[in-house]
């Protein structure tokens, strides 16, 4: 039986206001699509239920290749590790060390959790501003690479391996101005006062002791590439100068993170495809200059420093997506349209810095309106995004918010609702669960209710008000 | 067309030009980005008027809509008048051009060079100084700047666009915090200049040569600071430093050179603009009507108009209000054009 | 589910306010007294045309369901929204 009835779109009605006239009327096209990476969202939400994050393993190792492809053309010797912060599920790392990465970690936590992945000591680079002691014994004992934030932990390095017999490898964290970027000056050694040179003086003086390798990381989605030009020549600069005067051998320039994904953070007003630099920018910025200041050492024989790369964000961020499913639709009295969807800002942290895009999974009929999106928790702060046009959607429409890839798996919280399932695409279409939807047994685990406060068989029963 | 009752762009100047042209008498399509831009609406320049949509919305939006255009109207070049929308027309222009669109734009690589802080590699091209600039990331600068030599008053500039006058610490950090919050990291602080501004614009073959020459000073300014007045000139510092740019760099379109001619007759380079400015029809005033050496460049002509425009020619800007029927207001902002269309021209949504 | 009982006066646009609009088959519509003009979608422009021609919520039902494919439960909400936006709307200074 055929309905020659016209479908319904919710009315709406949108007043004009000077200078936000919308610029195409009904013209404007939606883009949508129903699968990711070949796989049918609708089946996904059926088999694992919404919200759902969904990897590509396929697109994660393009990416680390696409990476290390653009530095290796340009540079003989470089080395990527993983920066486990970014992203530190199980299958996400292991797919990247089969890809020849190491791990790149900032706690004791990261540490045991890239050696359980079976990563061995001396291909994990160990950063950060707190490194325990303990953890520092296992890390040298392991002849894991560390790389020192501040004097105390480099006093406390020499301690150790005074004890233990040992002359230890380790590198600094150089902060300075590239005159593009905002310094981190609280992590690290600073170039420009002498603080890092001070440093490298009392390693040269120490006995147990040895500098070998450089590190920076000079910020977070950096949009100017030319910042890392400048990274690159003042960490080359301070390495012979370093060399020069305290007769050490440095034999790795680690240059951190930082490149931007194609994201589109809050604030930026041209869309990533225009702003964000391709690996390949990147890779040309820091390797021109890393050429020019090893061209001496090179002549007279010595060996390339080796140049590491911690790359996270640029690498996983668009090889995640998440799926979310609409659970209303609202009208603001200013007018605007709301929808309510089932993932909030409790994993998606993301969406406190980004304009995420969203993508319907149907092609949605009905002139694009502008709209909130609202996640499920009763906070205010709840926000996916604060304004997209959006053409109208029904309840149980699923919407795909992308790329998510980036710490949205490693700062998430339980709070509320349960944290979702994590499935990685991989092979031919597929499906594999990496993380299992959390229960209720998972969220009170940990928890111990002292035996007063225990539930009784009096329970449900009103309490007795003269007590 | 960009054009604002208090801050005109180039868009209805350009058509204006154009229609003055010896060599040109087809149709001319406006272009703009909001419903009340008069260059949509005043048939005297524009035969119709379109809608685009914002850089922000993306390459394919913005290419889809000029396909529209293409196949509604039939356009056969396009003339950006606009600084934000060259980056994404000449990043896109191998698709422009298979539509079928010619342009006649610099290149990406030379747009970069007209990036604020490459001011002094661009000031080495015409061989004059340029005002000493310097990207800051923190606003700590500015307590510590008269030790390094930075003296106020100061300029702190966007990256992009905004800039405040700045006579103490205090101004700096309050001018500094703004920018930064909306053009972000880096500001650039610029020493402040003294002195009269001159203007040239133009257009370069992509040989090396500056074609039509017109150089002009502003007579009269609005509180805005934008001029509302201005008489064409004859400054060969200004023409020499313009020529050696162009030829430097090799530059290929419209440009507009903007200097400060100091007390002591220094010239520093302020900025270019890689497009024609507001005041272009005043080269049809002094008889370089640009875009008609634009339309004979397109074509192919091998052009030889290198001298300047004379000197002492006068434009005048005035304001006079229109009338918009509502059926045409309705018309812009429900299908994003101007023209009616005849019915069978009606294409689907 | 027994269908909304919607009290029309305070839910309808007064018909003064319906009368004076100027809806036009783009969806376009101006408001003389405000002076301001909004943009409606196709449904909202077939129901404030209708709501133009009789001002009565059963016949504004009844001729969107013979036109739209919808529920009845689907019709009262999106009505109860729809409605609500555009008395605000037009009120508004």
């Amino acid at each position: 039986m055929t309905d020659a009835r016209k479908p319904w779109v919710k009315p709406s009605i949108v007043m004009h206001r000077s200078g936000m006239v919308n610029k195409f009327g009904s013209v404007q096209r939606s883009q949508w699509q129903d699968q990711l990476a070949g796989v049918s969202v609708a089946a996904l939400v059926e088999e694992h239920g919404s919200p759902l994050f969904v990897i590509s393993e396929q697109k994660l190792r393009d990416n680390a290749r696409h990476l290390l492809h653009a530095f290796a053309t340009r540079y003989p010797s470089v080395r990527y590790a993983w920066s486990y912060k970014t992203n530190y599920l199980g299958a996400v790392c292991r797919a990247l060390h089969q890809e020849g990465a190491w791990a790149e970690v900032v706690s004791g936590f990261e540490y045991e959790k890239a050696r359980s992945l079976g990563v061995p000591g001396n291909e994990i680079v160990f950063n950060g501003p707190h490194k325990t002691r303990s953890s520092l014994e296992r890390a040298i004992a392991e002849g894991a690479r560390i790389q020192v934030d501040h004097l105390d932990e480099l006093y406390l390095i020499e301690s150790i391996a005074r004890e233990t017999g040992r002359r230890v490898p380790i590198g600094i964290r150089l902060n300075y101005e590239t005159g593009y970027t905002e310094n981190w000056s609280r992590f690290g050694f600073n170039v420009e006062s002498g603080q890092a040179m001070d440093a490298a003086w009392r390693i040269a003086n120490s006995d147990s002791l040895e500098l070998k390798w450089l590190h920076s990381h000079i910020g977070t989605f950096v949009l100017d590439h030319r910042a890392y030009g400048a990274a690159a020549r003042i960490v080359a600069g301070f390495m012979n100068d370093v060399e020069q005067k305290t007769g050490c051998e440095i034999d790795a320039i680690d240059i951190g993170g930082g490149f931007a994904s194609h994201n589109a953070l809050q604030g930026i007003y041209l869309p990533p495809e225009q702003v964000v630099p391709s690996l390949d920018q990147y890779a040309e910025e820091v390797c021109t200059p890393l050429l020019e200041a090893t061209y001496e050492r090179v002549a007279r024989g010595r060996p390339l420093p080796t140049l590491i790369l911690e790359t996270g964000r640029a690498v996983v961020d668009d090889a995640e997506s998440l799926i979310t499913t609409v659970v209303a639709n609202k009208k603001m009295p200013d007018g605007r349209r709301c929808v309510i969807v089932d993932a909030g800002v409790n994993v998606l942290f993301t969406a406190f810095w980004y304009n995420h895009q969203i993508t319907p999974t149907r092609d949605l009929t009905g002139a694009p309106e502008e709209t909130v999106i609202y996640g499920p928790l009763c906070m205010n702060i709840d926000v996916i995004r604060k304004s997209i046009l959006l053409p109208p959607v029904r309840t149980g429409d699923t919407l795909i918010v992308s790329p998510v890839g980036a710490y949205n798996n490693t700062q998430w919280l339980q709070f509320i609702e349960y944290r979702p399932r994590v499935v990685l695409v991989h092979g031919e279409a597929e499906v594999s669960v990496v993380r299992e939807r959390e229960t209720l047994a998972t969220v009170t685990e940990l928890e111990q209710l002292p035996p007063h406060l225990a539930p009784t068989d009096h329970d449900g029963q009103s309490p007795d008000p003269s007590r | 067309m960009n054009a604002r009752p208090d801050n005109p762009g180039p868009g209805l100047a350009v058509a204006h030009c154009l229609r003055e042209t010896d060599i040109f008498d087809g149709r001319i399509v406006g272009l703009g980005y909001e419903a009340l831009d008069p260059g949509l609406h005043l048939p005297e320049y524009c035969d119709a008027g379109y809608l685009l949509p914002y850089p922000s919305a993306g390459d394919s939006t913005f290419l889809e809509r000029i396909a529209l255009i293409k196949e509604r109207e039939q356009i056969d070049a396009l003339i950006p008048c606009l600084d934000a929308e060259l980056p994404s027309v000449t990043r896109l222009l191998s698709e422009i051009e298979r539509m079928g669109i010619a342009t006649y734009l610099p290149s990406p690589d030379q747009l970069e060079l007209r990036n604020k802080d490459r001011l002094e590699e661009l000031a080495a091209h015409a061989g004059i100084e340029a005002p000493r600039t310097k990207p800051v990331a923190d606003a700590q600068f500015f307590f510590e700047c008269t030790r390094r030599g930075w003296e106020f008053p100061l300029v702190v500039k966007g990256l992009f666009y905004d800039a405040a006058i700045v006579r103490s610490p205090d101004q700096a950090v309050t001018a500094f915090k703004r920018i930064a919050a909306q053009w972000g990291l880096p500001v650039l602080v610029q020493e402040f200049l003294e002195g009269e501004e001159v203007n040239l614009t133009g257009v370069a073959d992509g040989n090396g040569r500056l074609l039509s020459p017109v150089m002009m000073k502003k007579l009269a300014l609005t509180d805005k600071g934008k001029a509302w007045s201005g008489i064409t000139v004859s400054d060969d510092t200004l023409l020499e430093a313009s020529r050696s740019l162009v030829e430097r760099t090799r530059w290929r379109g419209p440009l507009e050179v903007e200097v400060m001619r100091e007390p002591d007759g220094a010239y520093r380079l302020i900025e270019i603009n890689p497009r024609f400015p507001a005041w272009v029809y005043l080269t049809a005033g002094a008889g370089h009507n640009a875009l008609d050496t634009l339309l004979r460049l397109m074509r192919g002509e091998r052009l030889d108009c290198e001298e300047p425009a004379p000197a002492g020619v006068i434009y005048l800007r005035y304001a006079e209000d229109t009338i918009l029927p509502l059926e045409e207001y309705e018309s812009v902002v429900m299908n994003g054009w101007r023209t009616p269309l005849e019915p069978h021209q009606e294409s689907s949504p | 589910m027994s269908e909304l009982q919607f009290s029309e006066e305070s839910l309808l646009p007064d018909a003064a306010t319906l009368e004076r609009l100027a809806l036009s088959s783009s969806g376009f519509l101006f408001d003389p007294v405000s002076g301001h003009s909004f943009t409606l979608n196709e449904t909202g422009r077939d129901i404030l045309k209708i709501l133009q021609e009789t001002r009565d919520l059963k016949a504004l039902k009844q001729q969107l369901s013979d036109e739209y494919d919808l529920d009845s439960s689907t019709l009262d909400r999106d009505l109860l929204e729809f409605l609500g936006s555009v008395r605000d709307q037009l009120r508004r200074p």
